[in-house]
């Protein structure tokens, strides 16, 4: 293969993260336990933040903190910008899965079963 | 090849391996298990990508607080997927 | 046949991100004179943090994490409202077997470790990797070790609510001191010291310590009240 190394890097983190978000969303739209539609959000929030780091992700880059001893090296370090947007959706992904959560115990409760074909049909 | 592209190569193929596995298993604490794996090694392809701050905030809260949450309702609610326990439907003799 | 329909639309789908995202001319369409070469010179230069990620987040982006702030608590008293129940009597589990003595015993050696490793990890936010958000959990992940091990651990409702309450004024309060003195909401108005040390960088590590507190007591009353849950 006459590609360099950066470019393998690169395919290989773009596609696996398209495939994450690929697996998550036929998780989300083909099963029927609510639980395991849950866990379907979850590796598509996975997929995601990938996503986003391997884009600002610069060949023979380094972490950007300015350690002592590193004061000039601004030109090689890699984009600082996408990592901040993925330590935010990494707790508000959270926030939503420990929300969606407690409403399945609840609606356990109440209907005694978690399939949403049965959820549909059970009234008040 | 450089050892950088085979680490990273082998990382992504657990994490498809994980994420094909937790969605077609019928148990649903191994899938939950197979999620936590998923953050684990999302993890350490942070840390490689040269991104130390969102490794640690992935590793807090993808692999310690997210498995522990879905463990919790998992207890509170049902064990399996189709809400019956497949061995004992196999074992009776009709 | 819904799952024909399901497979070829991620496989449209997935075509359109694969044409978008694995092309190689992406790298060329990028703009290589974005926002991060300022943000990396102002760090350096204005504010003499070492991690230009801490300063984005507090300091070029602080009303943002505002919102963050104000979303994890929207979850929390979410979580609270709907597992409501009347009365809690302490020592009373409704889901936890006893732990065995390795998980005892382990969790009683770990607790102070980790307790510190979470402080030093959110007060050094400014010049090591790290920061109010990472500190947080990893405070919330040494209570939730010792509620395993211990089936009568009780922490008080109403001190995690005041510590939690307090942070998230104080954090405005702040913001609204810079309003007074500089011109806009959390401006830095404290002298920034000298690049490397510990009391550098303005309003950053004040800011970072009240994060620090505010996720902690959260995750901490988030995991307390998901497992003390009775139906």
């Amino acid at each position: 293969m006459n590609l360099e190394n950066i470019e393998l890097i690169r395919i290989g983190v773009y596609g696996t993260s398209i495939l994450l978000i690929l697996i998550g969303l036929y998780a989300v739209l083909t099963k029927k336990s609510l639980i395991k539609i849950v866990i379907g959000l979850s590796i598509i929030d996975g997929g995601i933040h990938l996503l986003l780091i391997g884009i600002g992700y610069i060949k023979d880059g380094t972490a950007p903190i300015f350690s002592p001893g590193m004061e000039g090296a601004a030109d090689r370090m890699v984009d600082p910008v996408p990592q901040a947007l993925v330590l935010t959706a990494i707790v508000i992904g959270f926030g939503v899965t420990a929300v969606a959560l407690s409403l399945i115990i609840r609606l356990y409760r109440h209907h005694n079963t978690l399939k949403i074909d049965e959820i549909k049909n059970l009234k008040w | 090849m450089s050892y950088l592209v085979l680490i990273i190569g082998f990382l992504l193929l657990i994490l498809i391996g994980a994420a094909i596995y937790a969605v077609y298993q019928r148990d649903l604490l191994y899938a939950v298990i197979a999620t936590g794996i998923i953050n684990l090694v999302l993890t350490a392809l942070f840390f490689i990508l040269q991104a130390p701050d969102v490794a640690l905030t992935e590793a807090a809260i993808g692999v310690a607080l997210t498995t522990i949450i879905f463990i919790i309702t998992i207890r509170n609610t049902v064990r399996f997927e189709d809400e019956h326990d497949n061995k004992n439907q196999k074992s009776k003799p009709e | 046949m819904k799952k024909t329909i399901v497979i070829i639309l991620l496989a449209a789908f997935g075509y359109f991100m694969a044409t978008t995202f694995l092309d190689p001319e992406f790298e060329k369409h990028r703009n290589q004179n974005g926002v991060k070469n300022g943000y990396l010179e102002k760090t350096v230069s204005e504010l003499k943090s070492a991690n230009t990620v801490t300063s984005i987040i507090v300091s070029f982006r602080g009303f943002d994490t505002l919102g963050e702030v104000t979303v994890l608590f929207l979850a929390a008293s979410a979580l609270g409202s709907v597992l409501f129940k009347k009365r809690h009597h302490v020592g009373e589990r409704s889901i936890l077997l006893p732990a065995s003595s390795i998980v005892s015993t382990g969790a009683k050696l770990l607790f102070p470790a980790i307790i510190l490793l979470g402080v030093y990890v959110f007060i050094h936010g400014h010049l090591t990797p790290g920061g109010g958000f990472q500190g947080g959990t990893i405070i919330a992940t040494g209570f939730l070790l010792m509620l395993i091990a211990y089936r009568n651990f009780s922490i008080s409702h109403n001190v995690l609510s005041v510590i939690e309450s307090l942070a998230g004024i104080l954090f405005v309060v702040i913001g609204l001191l810079g309003f007074m003195n500089g011109g806009t909401f959390l401006q830095n108005f404290m002298p920034t010291g000298s690049l490397n040390n510990l009391f550098s960088g303005g309003i950053i590590p004040i800011i970072y310590i009240l994060v620090g507190f505010k996720v902690a007591t959260e995750l901490t009353g988030l995991i307390y009240t998901i497992l003390h849950e009775k139906g």
